[in-house]
């Protein structure tokens, strides 16, 4: 196993005392913790370099312009793009697909297009698309899940014709940790001409995702769960769809020329930046990936395997506790989600709170998926870089104790 | 004890093990839903109300230990009761709960005097993210009630 527990040092917030115990965080799936090196690089900017970006000719706002601009260049080159301009910085996945919805969708889709999303989806790339449904008269169609909690491609050649426009599927899913079928669908969707949309908010900050080779038209991931700040995240698209995708937002910043009654667009990335940008969080996703490259992206991947394997092995020597998942960690991320007898997710994670293990439960805003695993909720532990085995054992210890407060023994 | 143990105790396992008066009414009732959409708890009441007096109740849906257990004391301590006299237990449960504002109406003398089986609930005080779990039957409880004044 990848030895990565050097890096822990480097998380103060992972110092912390919970309810007299040292913080177990295992929810890295809703949001990771953030090291020195992002913390400072967000202090340093506002302490050093701060004014607004693309707008004086000052030097401070040529240097914060710069840095705005680097960060963009590193998180392209972090995932491959040929061009910084292929990445527009968005407030995080859920507005970067809503902006493939609207600027794309709204343009492109009518009545009796079809638009292909899975089961497993998050909200954020459901929730648009049925919006965008309402608007153009497109209708939704779904990929179920099968026995193995994987996309179940069985029914797409029923589904496939030339009517479905988009196909919009997660990377991974942040309920069962399964990796979405990303490669089967650019090949059903290069025989249709649809396009493709991955929900990469689970996958790039967790598999090494190169966009030149992955075939997919729009990827969409968020900095905060990937050791970067919050308020921002990602929109790579090939650079023709964004060339042709209207912006969804107007204001400041997005335009090149603006008249009483029509205006014409700045070029991308731009014209998708109304206003002023997360500044700040952009030198921070920019410090985020520049860490995740020097841990190297195959390294996470390989330690975040090891663990899982780890802790599915540990889950199975507890009585009555079922996962949902993949068991094959090739097939599969971090994230587990686990139901315990007959103990509700939320007084599991209640009762893991006293020990300072911080899970998720909940739906983890995917009910559709819910509904489908015929499960109300589910707890969930997630794992990134700084998790060791031994949080594993803090886990495995909480839920032993969780089945003594619930008089199971 | 710990307050994982005042939080769990054994009557409040009991009840989201074996909730009263699940199901639902036929006769004439009224309905009301309640949800705690961050965490997905689910109460649903049906309530039959005659000459002021909560005749019979039926609950169903889903949810933690705290939310259901919460509901299935209600459902036993409410029925028979006149209407005024369960708004009074309502207003006694959120004070004893802090969601309202006065002074404890508990008697720690005699445990279980007041509020009865109810009283049990009082440990998730000490989880304040919990106590909208508690609250989830009562104001459910609140809308039934108000319907059947309309
Ligand atoms: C698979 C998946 N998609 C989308 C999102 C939404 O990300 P954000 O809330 O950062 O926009 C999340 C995060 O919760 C996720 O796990």
């Amino acid at each position: 196993m990848i030895d990565l527990s050097h890096l822990r040092g480097d998380f103060p917030l992972l110092e912390r005392e919970i309810n007299g115990y040292p913080l177990t965080y295992l929810d890295s799936a809703s949001t990771t913790q953030k090291p020195v090196q992002v913390i400072d690089a967000v202090d340093t900017y506002y302490r050093t370099i701060n004014a607004n970006v693309h707008r004086g000719a000052y030097t401070l706002a040529a240097e914060a312009t710069d840095a705005y601009e680097s960060s963009r260049a590193k998180v392209a080159d972090f995932i491959g793009a040929s061009h910084a301009n292929e990445v527009v910085f968005t407030r995080g996945t859920t507005t970067a697909i809503n902006f493939i919805a609207y600027g794309w969708g709204l343009n492109n889709l009518g009545e009796g297009d079809k638009v292909l999303l899975t089961v497993m989806e998050h909200h954020a790339n459901v929730v648009p698309w049925q919006i965008i449904s309402r608007y153009t008269g497109c209708s939704l169609e779904y990929l179920s899940i099968d026995d193995g909690f994987e996309v179940d491609l069985t029914t797409l050649d029923d589904i496939l014709d030339e009517r479905v426009k988009v196909i919009a599927v997660s990377g991974m899913s942040n309920v069962t940790g399964a990796l979405g079928p990303v490669t089967a669908l650019v090949e059903a969707a290069k025989a249709v001409g649809a396009i493709v949309v991955v929900d990469a908010a689970q996958l790039v900050p967790h598999v090494p995702t190169d966009v030149s080779q992955l075939g997919a038209d729009f990827v969409a991931f968020s900095a905060h769960k990937m050791l970067g700040p919050t308020g921002i995240g990602a929109l790579w698209g090939k650079p023709d769809l964004l060339e042709r995708m209207e912006p969804t937002e107007g204001g400041g910043e997005m335009i090149s020329d603006v008249q009483l009654y029509e205006s014409r667009w700045a070029p991308v990335p731009h014209k998708f930046e109304a206003g002023t940008p997360p500044i700040a969080q952009a030198v921070g996703f920019g410090a985020a990936v520049d860490y995740l490259s020097k841990v190297g992206m195959a390294d996470v991947r390989d330690h975040e395997q090891a663990i899982t394997r780890y802790a599915l092995d540990r889950l199975a020597d507890i009585p009555d506790l079922t996962v949902y998942g993949p068991p094959d960690v090739e097939r599969r991320g971090g994230a587990v989600s686990f139901q315990l007898a007959d103990i509700h997710a939320h007084d599991i994670a209640t009762i893991l709170d006293q020990y300072g293990i911080a899970v998720r439960a909940g739906h983890h805003c995917a009910k559709p998926l819910m509904r489908h695993l015929d499960v109300p909720a589910t707890a969930r532990a997630s794992f990134y870089v700084y998790n060791t085995t031994e949080d594993v054992d803090t886990l495995y210890d909480g839920l032993i104790e969780a089945r003594t407060v619930f008089g199971l023994t | 004890m710990t307050s994982l143990d005042e939080l769990y105790r054994e009557v409040i396992l009991d009840h989201y093990r074996n909730p009263r008066r699940r199901g639902s009414l036929s006769g004439p009732h009224v309905h009301a839903e309640g949800q705690n959409p961050s965490c997905g708890d689910e109460f649903f009441l049906d309530l039959a109300v005659e000459d002021g007096v909560i005749t019979d109740l039926a609950i169903s849906g889903q949810g933690c230990s705290i939310s259901q257990a919460s509901g299935s004391m209600m459902a036993d301590n409410i029925v028979g009761k006149r209407i005024s006299d369960v708004r009074e237990i309502t207003r006694k449960f959120k004070i004893m709960m802090s969601i309202e504002d006065g002074d404890n109406p508990v008697d720690p003398e005699r445990p279980g005097s007041v509020l009865g089986d109810l009283e049990s609930l009082q440990g998730v005080r000490k989880f304040p993210v919990r106590i909208k779990c508690a609250d989830l039957a009562w104001t459910t409880l609140e809308d039934a009630l108000d319907q059947t004044t309309e």
